[in-house]
C-alpha cells in the first residue's frame, strides 16, 4: 500500500490537455482489401479524467486504443501525450488488453507477471517487491502471488493484469473492455476497484466498453463512438455524484436519463445516424 | 497406517510391471528360441549377458563408452547452442530470415551421412570430424523449431511487452524464449536421437575407437554375442538419454504441461 499512497500525484497538472487525439484516422491494409477501421476521432482528455469510450462492436475501439498507446500508427491524424507526438509507447502509459487470458506470461508466476514491467524499469528487487505486493493486495489477490496464471479463475486473471497496470504508476491507464468475460459481481467489484484506483493514484483513465450502464456508472465523461468509420458521435459528460455506489447510484433517476441517452445514441450509431441528439 | 501405504506401493508394482512386462516376455521368448538351437547368429541371452559384463566392464569402458559418449555430448550441446543462438536471430530478424530459409530448407534436406566423407576431407578423421558430423545433422531440428517458435510468440503478448517496454535480453529472457520452449524442447528431443545414430555412423568410419567401432569391429570378427552386447549398451544409453531429457522437459514445461492440463478439464 505504501507504494500506492507515495505515488506522485499530478495534481498540479489537473486540468490540463494530457492526451490530445487530432483527426485519427486508420485503414488496416492497402487496395481492395483494405479495411477502414476509423475515419477521423478527435478529442482531448484533461489529466486526471476517467474517461469511457463505448460504441458498437467492431466499430474500431480497440483500434482507437492501440493507436493512443503508440503500438499501431495511424494511417491519419497524430496523438500526442503532454505535447509529445506518440510514435511508440510512451514510458508513463499502462495497458489491460481485452484478451486478458492471453496478455498474461503463462510461464511467469503472478509476482513475475506484475514485476516484469518494474524489473524493465530497473526498479531495485526490494521496491519491486513492495509494489507487486501492494498491487495484488489492492485487486485481492494477495495470497495469489506464486500461483501461476492459468491456475487462476478468469476474473482472476483479468485482475492480475489490472495489477500489473496498477504496480507499473502510470500516468495513463488503458483499459479495452477488461471486464467483458467475468461474473457480474466480480465486474460490480472491478467497476468499484477501478473509481478507487482513479481516486486514490490520480491517474487519467481511458475505459473501453460496449456496456452502457457500465460506462455511465464508471465515467465521468462518455465518448460516444459512431459504427464504422468511424467518428465521436457524441461527447457527454456525467454529472452524477463522484462517490459512487452499485445500488444507489445505479437508482439515481439521472443516472437512468444519461444511460438511456447513451443508449439512444448508439441506436442511431449503428443505423449511421450522424446527428447528435439534443443534450439531456 | 499400514493400510494407508499399501496403495501407493501398490501402485509402483503396478506401474513398474507395465513397463518391465513386454521387456521381459521378449527377453523370455528370446531364450526359449535360441536354447540349444546353437545359432551362430543369435546367442542365448545368458551368453549376450555375459559377454556384456566382459567386454564393458573393462577398459573398453574408458577407451570407447567414454569417447563416445563424450562426443556425443558435445555435438548434441553444441547444436543446441548453435541452433538456439542461430535460430533466435533468424526469428527474430526478418531480412535474416528472408535471406537464409531457402538455404535452410536446402540444408536440412542434404542427410548429414552424405557430409560424412566430405567433412573427413575437411577436417581430417578426429574427433572434430567426428562431432562435426554429429553438428551437422543435429542442429537443424533445432534451428528451425527455435525459428519457428520465436516467430510464433502470440501477438497479445508481443503486444502487452511493447507497451510495458520490456525489450532488448529481458524480453528475450522472460518472454521470447520461453514461449519458443515447447517448440525448441521438441527440437532437442529430435536432436538427440538423431545425435545417437550419428554418433555411431561417424565412428564407422576409419577410427579406432569407440561404441560404433567397436560393434563393427566384433561383427568383423565373428564375436556376434559381443556385437549382441554392443547393440544392447547402445540402447540402454538410448533410455538413459531419453530418461534425462524427460526431467529436463518436466522442469522447462512445466508451465506449458500445466496450461494444457487446466485446458483439457
Ligand atoms: N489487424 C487487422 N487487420 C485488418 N483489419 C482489422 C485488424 N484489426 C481490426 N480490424 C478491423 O477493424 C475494425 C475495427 O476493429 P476493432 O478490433 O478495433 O474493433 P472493436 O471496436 O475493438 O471491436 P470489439 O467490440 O469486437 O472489441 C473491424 O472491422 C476489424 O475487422
Ligand atoms: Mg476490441
Amino acid at each position: 500500500m505504501a507504494d500506492i499512497s507515495t505515488h506522485e500525484k499530478p495534481a498540479e497538472a489537473a486540468g490540463t490537455t494530457l492526451l490530445s487525439v487530432r483527426d485519427l484516422g486508420k485503414t488496416y491494409g492497402a487496395g481492395p482489401g483494405e479495411v477502414e477501421a476509423i475515419r477521423s476521432i478527435s478529442f482531448d482528455v484533461r489529466a486526471g479524467e476517467l474517461v469511457c469510450v463505448v460504441g458498437p462492436s467492431g466499430c474500431g475501439k480497440t483500434t482507437l486504443l492501440k493507436c493512443l498507446s503508440g503500438l499501431l500508427h495511424p494511417t491519419s491524424g497524430s496523438v500526442a501525450l503532454a505535447g509529445q507526438a506518440v510514435v511508440a509507447p510512451p514510458k508513463k502509459m499502462a495497458v489491460v488488453f481485452q484478451e486478458y487470458g492471453r496478455s498474461l506470461y503463462p510461464w511467469l508466476s503472478v509476482r513475475d507477471n506484475v514485476g516484469l514491467p518494474l524489473k524493465a524499469r530497473r526498479l531495485p528487487r526490494g521496491e519491486r517487491d513492495d509494489a507487486v505486493r501492494a498491487a495484488l493486495e489492492e485487486v485481492g489477490l494477495g495470497h495469489a502471488l506464486s500461483t501461476y496464471p492459468w491456475q487462476l479463475s478468469g476474473g482472476m486473471q483479468q485482475r492480475v493484469a489490472i495489477a500489473r497496470a496498477i504496480a507499473y504508476q502510470p500516468e495513463v491507464l488503458v483499459m479495452d473492455e477488461p471486464f467483458a468475460a467475468v461474473d457480474a459481481q466480480t465486474r460490480a467489484d472491478l467497476e468499484d476497484l477501478v473509481r478507487r484506483v482513479w481516486q486514490d493514484l490520480g491517474v487519467t483513465v481511458i475505459f473501453v466498453t460496449h456496456d452502457i450502464d457500465e460506462s455511465v456508472y464508471l465515467g465521468e465523461r462518455v465518448l460516444v463512438l459512431s459504427s464504422s468509420p468511424t467518428v465521436v458521435q457524441e461527447d457527454l459528460a456525467v454529472d452524477l455524484p463522484s462517490e459512487r455506489d452499485q445500488i444507489s447510484t445505479r437508482a439515481l433517476p439521472r443516472f437512468t436519463e444519461l444511460r438511456t441517452h447513451v443508449h439512444e445514441q448508439i441506436q442511431r450509431a449503428k443505423r449511421g445516424d450522424r446527428t447528435a441528439l439534443p443534450a439531456t | 497406517m499400514r493400510r494407508i501405504r499399501l496403495r501407493p506401493v501398490l501402485g509402483a508394482l503396478r506401474t513398474l510391471g507395465y513397463a518391465a512386462g513386454l521387456p521381459a516376455l521378449a527377453l523370455l521368448a528370446w531364450a526359449l528360441a535360441t536354447d540349444r538351437s546353437a545359432s551362430l547368429y543369435f546367442p542365448p541371452p545368458a551368453t549376450i549377458a555375459d559377454a556384456f559384463v566382459e567386454t564393458w566392464f573393462g577398459p573398453a569402458f574408458t577407451e570407447d563408452v567414454l569417447p563416445s559418449l563424450g562426443r556425443f555430448a558435445a555435438g548434441v550441446l553444441l547444436s543446441m547452442v548453435i541452433g538456439i543462438v542461430a535460430g533466435t536471430a533468424i526469428g527474430t530478424t526478418r531480412w535474416l530470415r528472408d535471406l537464409l530459409e531457402p538455404m535452410l530448407e536446402f540444408f536440412r534436406a542434404v542427410p548429414p551421412v552424405v557430409l560424412v566423407p566430405v567433412l573427413m576431407l575437411m577436417l581430417g578423421v578426429g574427433d572434430t570430424m567426428r562431432i562435426a558430423v554429429i553438428v551437422s545433422g543435429c542442429v537443424w531440428p533445432v534451428l528451425l523449431n527455435t525459428v519457428e517458435g520465436v516467430r510464433g510468440v502470440d501477438t497479445v503478448l508481443t503486444e502487452t511487452s511493447r507497451s510495458y517496454r520490456v525489450r532488448g535480453g529481458l524480453s528475450l529472457r522472460y518472454v521470447v524464449l520461453p514461449a519458443a520452449s515447447p517448440q525448441i524442447m521438441a527440437g532437442i528431443r529430435l536432436c538427440l536421437s538423431i545425435g545417437l545414430i550419428l554418433m555411431v555412423i561417424s565412428e564407422m568410419f576409419a577410427s579406432s575407437s569407440g561404441l560404433g567401432y567397436r560393434i563393427v569391429y566384433f561383427q568383423r570378427s565373428f564375436m556376434i554375442a559381443q556385437m549382441w552386447s554392443g547393440i544392447v549398451l547402445l540402447g540402454l544409453v538410448g533410455v538413459a538419454v531419453a530418461g534425462l531429457y524427460g526431467i529436463a522437459e518436466r522442469r522447462v514445461l512445466h508451465w506449458y504441461h500445466g496450461m494444457r492440463e487446466v485446458a483439457r478439464g
